[in-house]
């Protein structure tokens, strides 16, 4: 009986000094950037740049804490009250959810940045094991017997819806392509997926590590991490003839900016991201950059390749979950018929 | 048979209610403590699930996938902790009663696989039983599939529910008087017989805590499991699983919708354990 | 502890349940922690140091301290008084109770996070009054405490309940019935009783709760150096492609659990009389 007030008086305590820390900060800005997974790297050097930009243009410190984790799971963290200032994640639904369940940032707030909001781009390549021993070239050599293909799981991750509308937007592209024969295809593609892992990085380590599957569906950046980083000279990249233009959306989370009082330096750090110091950081780290100038320089590192876009192709995020990804949709169809 | 060996337990008769003082107070706290921890936080979920209503609740929790991911968590959690249950007692029984070389430091690695993260445990399991590890590698051959099959969920629920049976069993064997064991040898009882009608019936109650414990803590695991199932639909994907794509469309109610069927399955088969164990346990005393 | 001087005929059996035992454990046990291990190493010793020592990593393992100095202390004392309750008087519903108490370990992780981000999240029973009033329950530490809390919650009190059985409670009563008072009985008997599964209660639950992944990363928001604990440090490291480090903090966790028992085996063989004390006091009617 005597144990509770002390369990309150603990928990007071704690946050007593938690929020005394953040108002004792004085000069120095906080800003809160929730991100997904494969940006770890990037935002490591870009908060860098951005702390020492913003001193160097106003004289006050910035400290940028970095939260990151599965694009939905991140989304979902900011709803139920994650304080972030800006988020930066996988996809427009996501964001989009800031909005429609979180009521947190305006129903517009794509149009609140240049390119839909998207500073960097990538898009969706194969990772094939050196020498590509099954000859895989293109999307349709993906359902040929016997090739295993790696791919998360688009109910959980993020980067597997890309891969998953990739598929299909390639099949419906081909001469007499449908809805029908597109879903036939990534039905036949999924009958050659031996392990669904949650996550995109869990498929990396499946593909790299456990020597599962032949080619592996990945984000552009990640690929040629893997490749650079993990295992050099043990993996390839093949690009497709069409793949999907991704972007990962930023936004600026409207309520807690002014909360916090932090707009200002929020709106400096995402168009910081446009700057050609922004782009450079993230060309370097296997992003498309936007800008043509720093494009230029990356070429070799970036092959042109046909992209189609989720608003052309599939009539904008939110279309494209309801078909594919929501109860019922094309995806669950799938495994309905085992 | 049980009643004829009854007095020669260390248990004590029954005695009449409640002798000893601060049954109120004791009991008091305990109730107060487990409502606010327990009862009103997952009092949430069934609210929440509330929020479905009784047709959309049977639609989520009602399709195949479901039913097929529910059947495998409590399949693999029963045959887990089945396994820990007699390895447990084994190793339980090897600790408290042998001395052999290393003793100490193996009694003290039992309760290691709590204290790693549950996503690491999976991580290694997995890079073991993969086809290119040094398990996996041996056990390809002979036709042998662990990770990314139902095998593999149930090989990480034994890891991380190994501790439970050692942990609960122990204490018990270590107080279970010696001399009981050594009167039955010296009137001649052979050591499966000395087991089977002293041992095993003054373990029979921790043992059944240590079934239940390592049971309920399987049925829910995902941290590990996530890494070695291969999570296929229909085949090797958990519940668990299934809650957190529901919490990823943002449909909260039906990722605790799924939540309050796994916890009712589970409350009612715990609590027909602790009976069946109350039971036993009073018919142990009652035969005094 | 070897007082049970096996006959010479059941020496071949016994190396056997010996073997078993240890094969078993080295399978299941040794093997993965194995390759936890090897890997932590795999770059030498610098490179795990420099793991364990990076700020981010230091300000992990603060935490995850913190939060196992708040949640044992917590369901320790609870575990004592539910078992005590438990097994110390008959009432109805005790299957009931001892279910209620069994449940946090069914509990998927997964919701045992949950339900906190229902309650105190920002649409949850009491959100809008915490953001009205600046306070922060989940994506800060006292979410991580009280997940922890959740999910060790069970530990203490399962341990101690089977031991307390064996018990009984004649010594209790015969103290009562000397003229002890209730809180003297506890002290001077039951609690000499229980110290070895009282010990075995704390150690398991302390281990738990440092090791916790799944609640506590629904609650903690991943704030690097600011709400990550171990586990969730381990994640990160490892989906940052960094292996290595990743289980040098897993490790540390393991070693951590080693250090807590081997305090314990110090105790056991410090005083050894205490045990043969407790065992020869608790088993005889």
């Amino acid at each position: 009986m005597t144990f509770l007030p002390l369990r309150r008086l603990l928990l007071l305590l704690t946050l007593a000094t938690m929020t005394t820390a953040a108002v004792a900060a004085g000069k120095t800005v906080t800003l809160l950037n929730v991100s997904y997974d494969p940006t770890r790297e990037f935002y490591d050097a870009f908060n860098a740049a951005f702390a020492t930009d913003w001193k160097r243009r106003t004289g006050g410190s910035v400290i940028i804490n970095q939260s990151h984790g599965g694009s939905g799971k991140q989304a979902r963290a900011i709803i139920d009250g994650l304080e972030a200032d800006v988020a930066t994640l996988a996809l427009g639904y996501d964001v989009d959810a800031l909005s429609v369940q979180g009521h947190l940032i305006a129903a517009d707030w794509q149009k609140k940045l240049p390119y839909n909001s998207t500073p960097y781009t990538s898009t969706i390549v194969f990772l094939v094991r050196t020498g590509n021993p099954k000859g895989i070239r293109d999307w349709g050599d993906l359902i040929k017997p016997g090739v295993a293909v790696i791919t998360p799981n688009p109910k959980t991750s993020g980067g597997a819806r890309w891969n998953y509308l990739a598929a299909w937007a390639w099949a419906k592209s081909r001469p007499g392509g449908s809805d029908a024969t597109a879903e036939a295809f990534v039905k036949a593609l999924y009958r050659n997926v031996p392990v669904l892992d949650s996550g995109a990085r869990g498929s990396t380590m499946t593909f790299v590590e456990r020597g599962i599957g032949d080619v592996l569906l990945a984000w552009e950046n990640e690929a040629l991490l893997a490749v650079r980083e993990l295992g050099a000279g043990k993996f390839q990249i093949v690009i497709p003839s069409q793949s999907i233009l991704a972007e990962p959306p930023v936004t600026i989370v409207d309520r807690f900016v002014d909360k916090h009082g932090t707009r200002a330096v929020a709106e400096a750090y995402l168009r910081f991201l446009y700057a050609p110091e922004g782009q450079l950081l993230a060309a370097q780290h296997y992003f498309r950059p936007r800008d043509v100038a720093v494009g230029a320089k990356y070429t070799g590192q970036f092959p042109t390749v046909k992209l189609v876009t989720i608003d052309q192709a599939f009539g904008g995020w939110r279309a494209a979950q309801a078909a594919h990804f929501a109860d019922g949709g094309s995806f669950d169809r799938i495994y309905e018929a085992y | 048979m049980q009643a004829a060996l009854a007095p020669t337990i260390p248990f004590t008769a029954r005695k009449p209610r409640r002798v000893l003082p601060g049954f109120g107070l004791s009991l008091g706290y305990t109730i107060l403590y487990l409502s606010l921890v327990v009862l009103i936080p997952l009092a949430a979920i069934f609210l929440k699930t509330a929020d479905l209503g009784w047709n959309r609740f049977l639609q989520v929790v009602g399709t195949p996938r479901v039913v097929a991911a529910l059947e495998l968590s409590f399949g693999a959690a029963a045959a887990a902790a089945l396994v820990n249950t007699f390895a447990g007692l084994l190793v339980a029984w090897v600790l408290a009663r042998y001395e052999f070389p290393l003793r100490r430091l193996v009694d003290a690695l039992v309760d290691l696989p709590f204290a790693l993260p549950t996503a690491v445990a999976g991580i290694a399991l997995t890079a073991l039983y993969a086809p290119n590890g040094l398990l996996g590698r041996l056990l390809e051959p002979l036709g042998i599939k662990v990770a990314y099959t139902p095998l593999g969920i149930v090989v990480a629920l034994v890891f991380i529910g190994l501790p439970f049976v050692v942990r609960t069993v122990q204490p018990v064997l270590e107080d279970l008087d010696h001399e009981v064991e050594q009167a039955a040898a010296t009137l001649g009882a052979n050591g499966v017989q000395i087991f089977l009608r002293i041992v095993l019936p003054a373990v029979w109650p921790a043992l059944l805590t240590g079934f239940t414990l390592a049971f309920a803590r399987a049925i829910g695991e995902y941290g590990s499991v996530i890494f070695i199932a291969g999570n296929m639909p229909m085949r090797s994907e958990i519940a668990p699983l299934l809650i957190v794509t529901k919490l990823e469309q943002y449909e909260y109610a039906a990722a605790t919708g799924i939540a309050v069927v796994m916890l009712l399955i589970s409350f009612f088969l715990l609590l027909g354990i602790n009976a069946l164990q109350a039971w036993s346990q009073r018919r142990l005393l009652g035969t005094t | 502890m070897s007082a049970a001087k096996p006959r010479s005929n059941q020496g071949f059996g016994r190396a056997a349940l010996v073997a078993l035992a240890l094969g078993y454990l080295a399978l299941f046990l040794l093997l993965p922690f194995g390759v936890v291990f090897a890997q932590a190493f795999s770059r030498g010793l610098a490179t795990y140091l420099h793991a364990l020592t990076d700020p981010t990593a230091r300000s992990a393992i603060w935490l995850t301290l913190t939060v196992a100095a708040i949640a044992v202390p917590l369901n320790l004392v609870f575990g004592v008084v539910a078992a005590w309750t438990v097994t110390k008087y008959d009432f109805r519903g005790k299957s009931a109770l001892i279910t209620l108490i069994d449940l946090p370990f069914a509990v998927s992780p997964v919701i045992s996070g949950l339900i906190y981000v229902l309650l105190f999240g920002a649409h949850g029973w009491f959100g809008e009054w915490l953001y009205a009033h600046d306070i922060k329950v989940i994506f800060a530490v006292p979410g991580i405490v009280l997940a922890t809390v959740f999910v060790t919650f069970p530990f203490v009190a399962r341990e101690l309940i089977p031991v307390m059985q064996a018990q009984g409670r004649d010594e209790e009563e015969t103290a009562l019935s000397l003229g002890a008072t209730g809180w003297q009985t506890f002290r001077r008997v039951t609690l000499p009783n229980i110290r070895w599964g009282l010990l075995y209660g704390v150690l398991l639950c302390n281990a738990r709760a440092m090791g916790e992944f799944g609640a506590v990363s629904v609650v903690s928001g991943h704030i690097r150096g600011l709400t990550n604990t171990m586990p969730l440090h381990v994640e990160i490291l490892y989906n940052e492609y960094n292996a290595t480090a990743a289980f040098a903090v897993a490790s540390l966790l393991a070693l951590l659990a080693i250090v807590t028992l081997a305090a314990r085996a110090a105790l056991e063989s410090r005083a050894p009389e205490l045990k043969r004390a407790t065992k020869t006091a608790g088993g005889h009617p």
